[in-house]
């Protein structure tokens, strides 16, 4: 299914600022970037511009501030998709 | 109070030895850094040889966690950070733990500018109208404290953390900084040292004021002579020097290994009156700098035994010397043994200071005066001054005693320091 590839590639690019002490497999939909994968809120700027990269879409302010969580950030991924088409 | 500090710690990643043990190989067998640049070369430069730690593949992965090195655009931090690291583990010493800075650990480490390419390539993104594509890392890398924010959360200091900023002074300048802080009680452990990143955006400047030597291009490691009659002008260099301060109780305390005692400093200015300018001493503002260090730790003019120059290869050698000569009034077989470590890594700027104290204070170590390159053929104002076997041309066996090493940078500023062979007494 299409949302679950797009849960792998944002999940490919979530582990790269995980602490040390998290694990990937911390990494499901629900998660809270900052509250529970403990992300330091500056790399969410970062989550965002590689989000821009691989998917070739751009991310307003707005959205960024939507992204509290995984699904959040599925979201927001499927809905510029949908907007491109 | 006023309480012993002594040095526990040293790390080094210099143009011509990254680590201590390297650097050392280098120092004692006198082995250049200095190499020619293609890229200089490429981009019209006058001067295209350079002093550069190299780094080989896969080393800063051991400094620097993955996130870290994603978009690490600056040599100094990357200098910087090893040497500190170094340092710290070279004194026995342990990162805090996760949860607990160590509030009786500071950091003092300076720079000139940090960060100068990812300074570059975030101002190519800013005029391409491209501001939020800069990521996180653009400012940790282009502040000036960049360098002690990055060693501080690494180490995990809680006392002071901070950077300094005195041009060719910084290194030495922060030694003395370090020292007092731990003096007055305020910490037990300072790391202090300095960084200066490298490339053509840091040595450009210098090329264009025309202060470097451009007939080398072809014998790069001939070029940097100082204190020699045809001294032309300081290579450029650059890289980090890093040392661990610490109170005597707590080094005792912990059963550290002592490389030597910081028996004092002096840091002034000139004021850019007098002979003193933007680029020159005031010759009475270094003398009065090196009496003051002396006074600060003690010391009799007659005890000073191994002086470590700023002396960068440039004409206002000769004036060094004097002014060494006229504050410390000795002369001839008198003077005491002189080296400068440019000779083998160029001027490392604002590392310089910090690169010069940690080869000087390996001497301690290995009971030697490292020799100096490139000045078989001694100014003739230094002769008239100093007798020429106070001037190794080669390491000499010699454990230093009292040992003066001074800086002076741009702005009219100096910092003389003051070490000694660590004695129970």
């Amino acid at each position: 299914m299409e949302s679950d590839q797009h849960f792998e590639q944002l999940k490919d690019i979530v582990k790269m600022y995980l602490p040390d002490d998290v694990s990937v497999d911390a990494i499901v939909v629900d998660s809270n970037f900052v509250k529970e994968l403990n992300i330091n809120s500056a790399n969410l700027v970062d989550i965002v511009l590689d989000v821009e990269d691989a998917f070739g879409i751009r991310l307003e302010n707005e959205d960024m501030d939507k992204m509290q969580t995984v699904q959040d950030a599925l979201n927001i991924i499927a809905q510029k998709l949908q907007l491109k088409k | 109070m006023n309480r012993r500090v002594v040095v526990t710690g040293l790390g080094i990643c210099a143009p011509n030895g990254v680590g201590l043990a390297n650097f050392y190989e280098s120092m004692l067998n006198g082995s250049s850094g200095i190499t020619f640049h293609q890229e200089l070369a490429d981009l019209g430069f006058g001067c295209q040889i350079a002093g550069k730690p190299e780094i080989r593949e896969g080393l800063k992965e051991s400094y620097f966690t993955s996130l870290q090195l994603r978009g690490l655009n600056s040599s100094g931090v990357v200098y910087g950070v090893m040497a500190g690291t170094d340092a710290w583990k070279d004194a026995g010493l342990e990162k805090a733990d996760k949860d607990q800075p160590d509030w009786d650990s500071g950091i003092i480490f300076g720079t000139g500018i940090l960060g100068i390419d990812k300074l570059r390539e975030s101002i190519h993104l800013i005029d391409n109208n491209n501001a939020r594509r800069l990521g996180s890392n653009s400012v940790m890398q282009t502040m000036a404290s960049g360098i002690s924010a990055y060693l501080g959360g690494i180490l995990g200091c809680g006392n002071q953390v901070t950077t300094n900023s005195s041009a060719c002074a910084t290194g030495t300048e922060g030694v003395i900084m370090g020292m007092e802080r731990i003096r007055a009680g305020k910490a037990e452990r300072m790391l202090v040292g300095s960084c200066n990143d490298s490339g053509p955006y840091i040595w450009g400047g210098f090329d264009a004021m025309r202060i470097l030597p451009f007939n080398y291009n072809d014998n790069p490691q001939e070029a940097s002579r100082p204190m020699s009659a045809s001294a032309s002008g300081f290579v450029p260099g650059s890289g980090a020097g890093a040392m661990v301060l610490e109170s005597l109780s707590s080094a005792l305390e912990r059963g550290a290994k002592i490389y030597a005692e910081v028996l004092g400093g002096a840091i002034n200015s000139g004021g850019q009156r007098g002979v003193g300018s933007m680029t020159a001493p005031n010759s009475l503002a270094v003398q009065k700098c090196i009496l003051e260090a002396l006074m600060d730790a003690g010391v009799d003019k007659s005890e000073v035994d191994v002086i470590n120059g700023h002396l960068t290869a440039t004409s206002k050698d000769a004036d060094e010397i004097r002014n060494w000569s006229e504050a410390l009034g000795r002369t001839g077989v008198d003077f005491p043994f002189i080296n400068t470590t440019k000779g083998l890594v160029g001027h490392c700027l604002a590392a310089s200071g910090s690169v010069e104290c940690v080869a000087s204070l390996l001497q301690y170590r290995e009971g030697l005066v490292f020799g100096n390159r490139n000045c078989q053929d001694l100014h003739p104002e230094i002769l008239a001054l100093v007798d020429a076997s106070r001037i190794p041309l080669t390491t000499i066996s010699h454990t230093p005693g009292i040992m003066a090493k001074a800086s002076f940078g741009f702005g009219d500023v100096n910092a003389c320091v003051i070490f000694n062979d660590y004695k129970e007494k």
